[in-house]
């Protein structure tokens, strides 16, 4: 069995060699994959442009950021004073590989411009659950030993087993590779799709007043920065109904009621497109739960239009879909 | 549009026994706009709760505006189209429907009361159908009470 340290090791150094000569070999313009991060406990999204770059591409347990969100900037250069799309690639983890099929299906991304390097993926870190183990102190230094991921920090060194730390879509993450690739790094470690989402049914069976304490107490801290928007790869209207003023859909307080209509319509606006990669959870600066919303999320998609939203490039969404024998036991009869 | 009931007094005001719930009605312009019409003109009498907003077809109505008619206070919302397969412009109520479906999905996940929001079919042939769903709609509502939970405060 590979410990969690050697998975990681043996994908980076593959990924570099792979990665510059894709772009040796001019296969690809750019390659946007993870680097060093600012802070120790996030890595930053880094663009290489030439092979000498990709020495600073690495590939551990702490990258957050859906990558497949910077492929909307559709920037160009110019060929024979012609603008022609960039062919990008991108260092996919599972998730970030479904993000762009369902992008390309909602046409936003061409798939000719977009070279999919696949790797293997299993699990990023819940950073709310290192926080809460290591408290407010500074975190120097995180990294995997084994099993184990060990932070340290000035005065301290903390050993908590990776399995039990990831976040928790990661854990009932089965799409760990991304469907479609380009270029595979190592093997794939995707699971047949048997979600059962037990959490969600045991949610959905409380009642009412109960459903709405939680939500509000989950949310009750959101200060509507908008990180998880800016994070999700399908947040790419050009005017957020967050910003529409003509008519205003609703105030910019913080009652509970403007926050709860907020995530309430961003749900419903991911719904059946949401591809569960946990980049808003991770975005978010509070710490907000968003996990729990995107459950729902996949769950809706799965058990009413039965949707695993980024499979393939053909089934169109469900919300861009109808049928004539749709669920309509919701609506009023006489 | 939507603010506009706040002028708008009952003219049960003053005897609170008689509580009337204010339910703002999208009826689309071809089938149930049509069957209320017909309702009103063959004499059916259904309870006076409902303000009627005229769409072109149910799938011009955005969440959106559900959403926002409970935040201004209105105690329900009544959302009628045409039949399956009916519509006007062949497949507007069928995209609206699955839009309805996930509207309500999320708001019962978040609680918030969504009984509130009613959806129905009334062809424009079906006046005593479009009393009978108003009746309905307004006794369920009237048992709900007033929308003092998602309205907005301030």
């Amino acid at each position: 069995m590979v410990t969690a340290q050697e998975h990681g090791h043996v994908l980076e150094s593959k990924l570099r060699t792979v990665a510059s000569e894709l772009l040796k070999e001019k296969k690809v313009d750019l390659i946007i994959g993870y680097s060093k991060g600012t802070i120790p406990q996030r890595s930053s999204p880094y663009i290489a442009r030439n092979p000498a770059d990709t020495s600073n591409f690495i590939w551990n347990n702490l990258g957050y950021t859906n990558l497949a969100k910077y492929l909307l900037a559709k920037r160009k250069k110019k060929v024979d004073n012609k603008e022609v799309d960039l062919k990008i690639g991108v260092v996919a983890k599972g998730c970030v590989g479904r993000a762009i099929n369902q992008l390309i299906v909602e046409k936003q991304v061409t798939r000719e411009n977009v070279v999919i390097i696949g790797i293997p993926c299993n699990g990023m870190i819940d950073l709310n659950r290192i926080y809460e183990a290591v408290g407010t102190k500074e975190i120097l230094d995180i990294a995997l030993v084994g099993d184990d991921i060990v932070v340290k920090g000035r005065g301290f060194e903390k050993k908590l087993p990776f399995n039990e730390n990831i976040n928790t879509l990661c854990k009932a993450c089965k799409i760990k590779t991304p469907p479609i690739t380009d270029v595979l790094i190592g093997e794939s470690n995707n699971l047949p799709i048997d979600e059962k989402f037990q959490d969600v049914i045991a949610f959905e069976k409380m009642p009412a007043n109960e459903k709405r304490d939680h939500v509000q107490q989950l949310l009750h801290d959101c200060i509507k920065c908008g990180s998880c928007r800016q994070a999700c790869p399908f947040c790419y209207c050009k005017l957020c109904f967050v910003d529409q003023n003509k008519p205003v859909w609703f105030n910019k307080t913080f009652d509970m009621n403007d926050i709860l209509v907020f995530h309430l319509i961003r749900s419903i606006h991911l719904a059946g497109r949401c591809v569960s990669c946990g980049a808003c959870y991770g975005a978010c600066p509070i710490g907000i739960n968003l996990n729990e919303l995107t459950r729902k999320l996949e769950k809706l998609s799965k058990a009413r239009f039965d949707y695993v939203p980024g499979m393939d490039l053909k089934t169109p969404p469900p919300m861009m879909a109808f049928k004539l024998d749709d669920d309509q036991g919701f609506i009023l009869e006489e | 549009m939507l603010a506009d009931h706040k002028s708008d007094q009952s003219h049960a005001e003053g005897k609170k026994a008689e509580w009337q719930p204010k339910i703002i009605a999208f009826l689309c312009n071809w089938c149930s706009y049509a069957g209320a019409d017909l309702a009103g003109v063959s004499r059916i009498q259904y309870p006076p709760s409902i303000r009627v907003v005229r769409v072109p077809c149910s799938g011009r109505i955005n969440p959106y505006f559900i959403i926002k008619s409970l935040l201004e206070g209105w105690d329900g919302v009544l959302v009628s189209g045409c039949h399956p397969g009916d519509c006007h412009y062949i497949s507007g109520n069928l995209v609206a429907r699955r839009r309805f479906a996930i509207l309500k999905e999320m708001l019962e996940f978040f609680g918030i009361e969504p009984d509130r929001v009613n959806f129905m079919w009334v062809s424009a042939a079906e006046g005593e159908r479009f009393s009978n769903m108003v009746k309905k709609v307004t006794s369920a509502i009237m048992k709900l009470g007033p929308n003092t939970q998602f309205a907005r405060k301030w």
